[in-house]
């Protein structure tokens, strides 16, 4: 029993913090900009495609720095020339400009690579257990992830809290237009926010690409979930995504290796022994309902506390 | 006379096209071309399209050339249906289908209902792959014919040979969360129970169908159970991932599956270092030892660059031409006559048929386990230097179970 908490500790942080680098970006961009980024997983799907491609063609390490930044350039490409001419149309339009490039994302990998899962490797540097914990191995890769995940989100808590960059840009979070007129350039600001989180995103692609499976719905699979991190974490606060991500990483790990259901509960006054066309509600396991917890907690944190875990504003 | 000459522009090729159209026989390929059945839907894709072109090169089917439409149904029951109303819309009167039982039901029930509903214009279902048994017993058509062995007679070999192995205690279950996983555990429950009461099932899991993309949590499960030995039907990316979270979690068990072989399956198993200790059952495989069967197999390679994963799909393409020969026509309710009951050599050597009550092929399946190769075996899978070795022929008498069918017929 032991093992199986250990074990699902370490899988729940690596999962979290992966959905951590995909929605710290999604958050910032919200609470600058007000705009729900639809398009924020694609650019996840996009970094571990550029990841794939490049590693075959100069090796996973140059990828693994290339990929974002391209992914990171598109993103601003995407903020000047897309949303920032939106914008005077109003919230609505610049959410349609996501929504489609969404699609057009995916449908763009899908001509390029097709809708195969691709082989794409963990590099042979790090192909080996790292360590053995009560005979399970623990690999090599997945500890590298979650070094990165961690090395990223101290780097960002600096950024943000400690520097004059980071200074400029909380304030255009809240006061966009006193920041304008204090001489900063707001719109190269939120260009560069949309670039950084784009490039977050791709990141993530790129490290999980080898390590989860790299196909063209895989934006499609993830985007969801990251709605529910950020809106339980409360929209635009950094701190939140950071909790919300650990725990659903946690929850939904948790819920795999749980085996008890409903009619368990009750012990030996165990509803399902009795005729009822509940039967089968009564004998579904935590197990088997895993995928739509986060869902669960999504309606239950909206009911409870709509700003979420440590918004501030209600919308 | 210009418009004339325009209409008849315009015209002309369409009458050439449809009667080229009426000429071919179409034969509709519903399966996942997208999404997480992707890899597996390409190959049978590929597969089919090889079979076409051969039964095509020797002057079709009756004189009709085979074409092969394919269809993508993303795994989806609905959008299965969306699909095969297309594929009747242009002229389509035989669709085959296999990944996904949920599918091959919602897709026999609407062959069912079309075919009484418009008398003339009846369409069979080839099913090759999806393997719930309700298909041929509750749920059973006329207008569906399956080629491969039903999810209760596979289970039925796979269990008398493991009653076999002593070293077997606790059996772990984890399968997909679908008619066709249901029906695996159920099975592997209930014929355990009865031919050997002494083994444990420590653990007993469903998870949603091709939607986890990593196994590692289920993997500790397993471990944390202490099981010896692991029953999945999962297939597709389902089986590939499962066996690669293995093999980075370091677990050693042995493997009973349905369809280790399948795309991917192979890479992740040499990953793990199991050999032969992963095994699964099939209708035939590369290295089954027939002469006929490995000349195929190595012609079929050269030009796909695939092994040939669907011996199934080969006996399903030639008995449809030897039933449509046998009534000299290719109208599927005089095919669909034919079929039944009709005898078949099929490519791995012995004589299968195609049981009249409940349109299940009966036929000879092997149990082969996957490691290194000796001599006299030249295939292995997807360049692992692996492939699969006999370890149990069962023939067609002892590979049947009975039906509860029963069959409306037209």
């Amino acid at each position: 029993m032991l093992e199986l908490i250990v074990i699902s500790t370490l899988n729940g942080v690596l999962f979290g913090m992966l959905l951590f680098l995909l929605s710290s970006g999604l958050t910032v961009i919200f609470s600058m900009m007000g705009v729900l980024n639809f398009a924020h997983a694609s650019f996840y799907m996009l970094g571990a495609f550029f990841g794939f491609q490049l590693t075959k063609w100069i090796g996973f390490w140059p990828a693994l720095v290339l990929a974002p930044l391209l992914v990171g350039a598109i993103g601003m490409a995407v903020e000047r020339y897309g949303l920032r001419n939106t914008h005077k149309h109003g919230h609505v339009a610049e959410l349609l400009l996501t929504f489609g490039l969404a699609f057009a994302i995916e449908e763009i990998v899908s001509m390029i690579w097709g809708k195969s899962p691709l082989d794409y490797r963990v590099p042979a540097l790090l192909d080996f257990p790292a360590f053995t914990i009560f005979s399970t191995n623990y690999p090599a890769y997945k500890i590298f992830m979650l070094a990165v995940s961690v090395i990223i989100f101290v780097a960002l808590l600096i950024v943000l809290k400690r520097t004059r960059v980071g200074l400029v840009v909380q304030a255009a979070l809240t006061h966009p237009h006193m920041v304008g007129h204090l001489g900063h350039n707001v719109g190269r600001v939120f260009m560069a926010v949309f670039g950084v989180g784009s490039a977050l995103a791709a990141l993530a692609g790129v490290i999980a690409g080898p390590a989860l499976v790299t196909q063209s719905d895989m934006a499609a699979s993830l985007g969801p979930i990251l709605f529910v991190v950020i809106v339980f974490g409360g929209l635009g606060s950094l701190p939140g995504a950071f909790i919300a991500s650990l725990v659903i990483g946690l929850v939904q790990t948790f819920a795999v290796a749980l085996d008890g259901s409903l009619a368990s509960a009750f012990g030996p006054l165990d509803p399902s022994a009795g005729p009822s066309v509940l039967t089968d509600v009564w004998n579904v396991t935590i197990a088997q309902v895993a995928p739509i917890v986060p869902y669960l907690l999504l309606v239950i944190i909206l009911i409870v506390r709509p700003m979420g875990l440590m918004g501030t504003r209600e919308s | 006379m210009r418009k004339l000459t325009l209409a008849i522009a315009v015209i002309a090729p369409m009458l050439g096209h449809a009667a080229s159209a009426e000429d071919a026989l179409k034969i509709g390929y519903i399966d996942p071309l997208s999404g997480g059945g992707a890899s597996v839907g390409e190959g049978g894709l590929k597969t089919f399209q090889y079979l076409a072109d051969e039964l095509n090169a020797k002057g079709g089917i009756l004189g009709h050339k085979i074409e092969i439409v394919p269809l993508d149904n993303k795994t989806n029951p609905q959008e299965s249906l969306v699909q095969a109303q297309k594929a009747i819309d242009a002229g389509v009167h035989y669709i085959t289908q296999g990944n996904g039982s949920s599918v091959g039901a919602a897709l026999s029930d609407f062959v069912t209902k079309n075919n009484s509903r418009n008398p003339g214009k009846e369409v069979l279902y080839f099913n090759y792959a999806a393997v719930d048994p309700s298909l041929t017993n509750e749920k059973c058509s006329y207008w569906h014919f399956r080629w491969d062995a039903s999810s209760d007679i596979k289970m039925e070999a796979l269990t008398n040979y493991m009653k076999d192995t002593a070293s077997i205690k606790k059996v772990y279950l984890i399968n997909q969360d679908y008619s066709f996983g249901q029906s695996v555990r159920t099975d592997a429950r209930k014929m355990l129970g009865a031919k050997r009461p002494d083994i444990q099932i420590v653990g007993d899991e469903l998870h949603p169908l091709l939607k986890v993309t990593d196994f590692s949590p289920y993997i500790a499960k397993i471990k944390a159970s202490g099981a010896d030995s692991v029953v999945t039907g999962n297939w597709g990316q389902d089986f590939a991932l499962l066996l690669k979270a293995a093999a980075d979690a370091g677990l050693k068990v042995n493997w009973y599956t349905y369809y280790a072989g399948g795309a991917g399956g192979p890479t992740a198993v040499k990953q793990t270092g199991l050999d032969h200790q992963v095994f699964q059952i099939t209708e035939g495989f590369a290295n089954s030892g027939n002469k006929a069967a490995m000349d195929y197999e190595k012609a079929f390679r050269a030009k796909v660059n695939l092994s040939l994963w669907y011996p199934r799909a080969v006996n399903e393409m030639r008995m449809f031409k030897a039933a449509a020969e046998k009534a000299n026509s290719i109208d599927p309710v005089k095919v669909a006559a034919a079929l039944e009951d009709l005898k078949f050599e099929v490519l791995d050597g012995g004589q299968g048929v195609m049981r009249k009550d409940d349109h299940q092929f009966l036929q000879p399946i092997y149990i082969s386990s996957f490691g290194k190769l000796t001599e006299s075996e030249p295939f292995d899978e997807e360049s692992t230097g692996w492939g699969w070795h006999l370890v149990s022929k069962i023939d067609t008498p002892q590979a049947m179970v009975s039906t509860t069918c029963k069959m409306v017929r037209p």
